[in-house]
């Protein structure tokens, strides 16, 4: 069986029956692929336990060239490459390059912030999105469980142990 | 997300015990000390005075001395107000998260009666040493100390009496910030601690109806008081954006205290509901008006920079081209910006009390220096200067200021029992 074809949905209708079936799934053992809920469920990253997320590091980076692009690009245009004094100051002025500076800094933090996030969540235009469930856009949470992942245990299982947990449809999703 | 009942202690009371009182007491001591030597050694040690005398104004010591005074009268002022500020902006903005650390914030107050007292005791006995302004030949056509610039700012100070008697106008406002301050104070405490006995909501729709009205009030009472106590000292030279700046340096310095507090009191056991969720919020708080602060500062700074107006930019080469006072403007920004700012970056350094309690020290020591650069270099000149005096006379309005705050919090219940969104705090989740 190929991996990340073949699933086993739980459907919940519930966020607090969701949040105690997810601990209750994951101490049985079973891995989760990934859960979707038509709207964001306060803390469920950590009963998932998804570790944080290392986007403010590629912030902080993206940032960080914004400052020197920034100031590297002024004091090479305003000092050597075209000098003009300009309000009497020195060619090189440092406080009058701050607000570019700022400027570039946040803007390149921020469009780098958006584009990692977009490369590491696949958000790309042409992307295929996996609907596991069309009512995950109206009012039903989905539990989506890899059935290669798991496969040291039987699916019927897998399928008693979600139906436990408080889903009230199991079903079978394949992709190609 | 805890679904379950909390039980707290919500009748649990600040105890301050000797020992805490003991090393309040202790700073104060220091303070004293330091004070005394700084004054002994200004009094005998004065080695410029004669030079100046052949100018025709003599230096005196106290006036290093009032210097002094106005300083942490208007730093602890504003501090004091920031408490109630945030207290007011909670209840305004419907916060929850806030309720278990709220009396903190009010507590803060309890030093406005003390800092209105000090205000006007200092104004009056320090004036001329002080206040440029309060001389009355500048107002004098006939004098050749005239000044028509200070003319034209006069009726600010003295209407409606004649310039350069009593300032009547400068007086009203002093009294009347003080005044309306203590009078909001006493209103949002009388109505809190009135909530634990009489429980139901009617005690929080009454503090936030007066919490709008108060920060109507503060919006204005800030700023004018900005103007009135520190930017009238540089009578000659004015800023648009002055008030905002002294409200973002108390604001930062405001939040700090309340946050040193809440990790003190948690540390003594009390506040158990607190978890690092309401001190992340705190830290974020100080990490955005920390570049708030900064941002007021340099727009001040690069628009009369690039402009290069005579007279305004005074200001500036008064502070930077001084060899007293040109490094202190780079350890403002260094203490106030550069080190908050790396330093409360992550995450984990918000939420966790070893990082935070060390920005919280250094901001409030910085901001301490900021108001020291705003008020010595247009009274002193080049006799200002940190000495024994500048941090003697900061230790002992800090340990006062404590003295005070930790005194009233052992007097009431430190959480607001009885007000309806002390579950939303408990469960507060970020």
């Amino acid at each position: 069986m190929e991996r990340d074809t073949h699933f086993v949905t739980g459907v919940y209708e519930d966020e607090d029956v969701l949040l105690q079936a997810i601990t209750k799934v994951r101490s049985s053992g079973i891995k989760i692929h990934e859960v979707y809920s038509p709207y964001p469920v306060h803390g469920i990253d950590d009963y998932l336990g998804y570790k944080r997320s290392k986007l403010p590091i590629a912030a902080f980076l993206f940032g960080l060239l914004g400052t020197t692009l920034a100031l590297t690009m002024q004091f090479y245009m305003m000092k050597f490459d075209w000098p003009m004094i300009i309000g009497g100051k020195d060619y090189g002025a440092f406080p009058d390059f701050i607000p570019v500076t700022f400027e570039l800094t946040v803007l390149l933090a921020s469009f780098g912030m958006v584009g990692v996030f977009m490369v590491s969540t696949n958000l790309k235009p042409w992307a295929q999105p996996r609907i596991f469930d069309l009512r995950i856009t109206d009012d039903k949470h989905v539990m989506a469980i890899d059935i290669a992942n798991n496969s040291a245990m039987e699916l019927a299982k897998i399928e008693e142990i979600l139906k436990s947990s408080g889903a009230s449809e199991v079903n079978k999703k394949s992709f190609e | 997300m805890a679904h379950d009942v909390q039980h707290y202690n919500l009748d649990q009371k600040f105890d301050f015990t000797a020992a805490t009182k003991k090393s309040v007491f202790t700073v104060l001591g220091i303070g004293a000390a330091l004070l005394v030597i700084g004054i002994l050694m200004a009094m005998f040690g004065g080695g410029h005075g004669e030079a100046a005398e052949a100018e025709g104004h003599a230096f005196h010591w106290y006036e290093r001395l009032y210097a002094n005074l106005w300083i942490n009268n208007v730093y602890f002022t504003g501090i004091a107000i920031i408490g109630v500020f945030f207290f007011a902006i909670q209840y305004a903005a419907q916060a929850g998260w806030s309720t278990a650390i709220i009396r903190v914030m009010l507590s803060l107050g309890n030093w406005l009666p003390i800092a209105g007292v000090l205000m006007i005791v200092t104004f009056f006995v320090a004036n001329h040493d002080l206040f440029h302004w309060t001389h009355a030949y500048l107002f004098d056509k006939a004098s050749p100390e005239y000044d028509h610039i200070i003319d034209g700012k006069g009726s600010f100070f003295y209407w409606p009496m004649a310039k350069g008697t009593f300032p009547v106008f400068y007086i009203f406002r002093m009294v009347l910030f003080f005044g309306f301050w203590v009078f909001f104070f006493k209103k949002f405490q009388q109505f809190t601690y009135n909530e634990d006995i009489i429980g139901g909501t009617s005690s929080w729709y009454k503090i936030r109806s007066w919490s709008a009205f108060f920060l109507i009030f503060f919006a204005v009472s800030s700023s004018i008081s900005a103007w009135d106590w520190v930017m009238s000292i540089d009578t000659h030279w004015f800023s648009t954006l002055f008030g905002w700046y002294v409200f973002a340096s108390w604001f930062v310095a405001g939040l700090s205290t309340i946050t040193l507090l809440v990790i003190f009191l948690k540390s003594q056991g009390l506040l158990e509901m607190v978890n690092e969720n309401h001190v992340h919020d705190l830290g974020k708080f100080i990490f955005g008006f920390t570049i708030f602060w900064t941002y007021l500062w340099f727009s001040q700074f690069l628009l009369i920079y690039y402009a290069n107006i005579p007279e305004e930019t005074v200001y500036f080469i008064e502070r930077l081209s001084s060899d007293i006072y040109g490094p202190f403007i780079f350890v403002n920004l260094g203490l106030n910006f550069v080190l908050p700012f790396l330093l409360l970056m992550t995450r984990d350094s918000k939420r966790h009390g070893v990082f935070l309690k060390l920005v919280c020290a250094l901001i409030i020591a910085g901001h301490w220096v900021d108001f020291f650069l705003m008020v010595q270099p247009g009274t002193l000149g080049h006799n200002g200067g940190v000495g024994f005096m500048e941090v003697g006379m900061f230790l002992v309005y800090g340990a006062a200021f404590t003295f005070v705050i930790l005194s009233s919090l052992a007097k009431g219940n430190l959480v607001p029992k009885n007000h309806p969104m002390l579950e939303e705090s408990y469960n507060h989740h970020i």
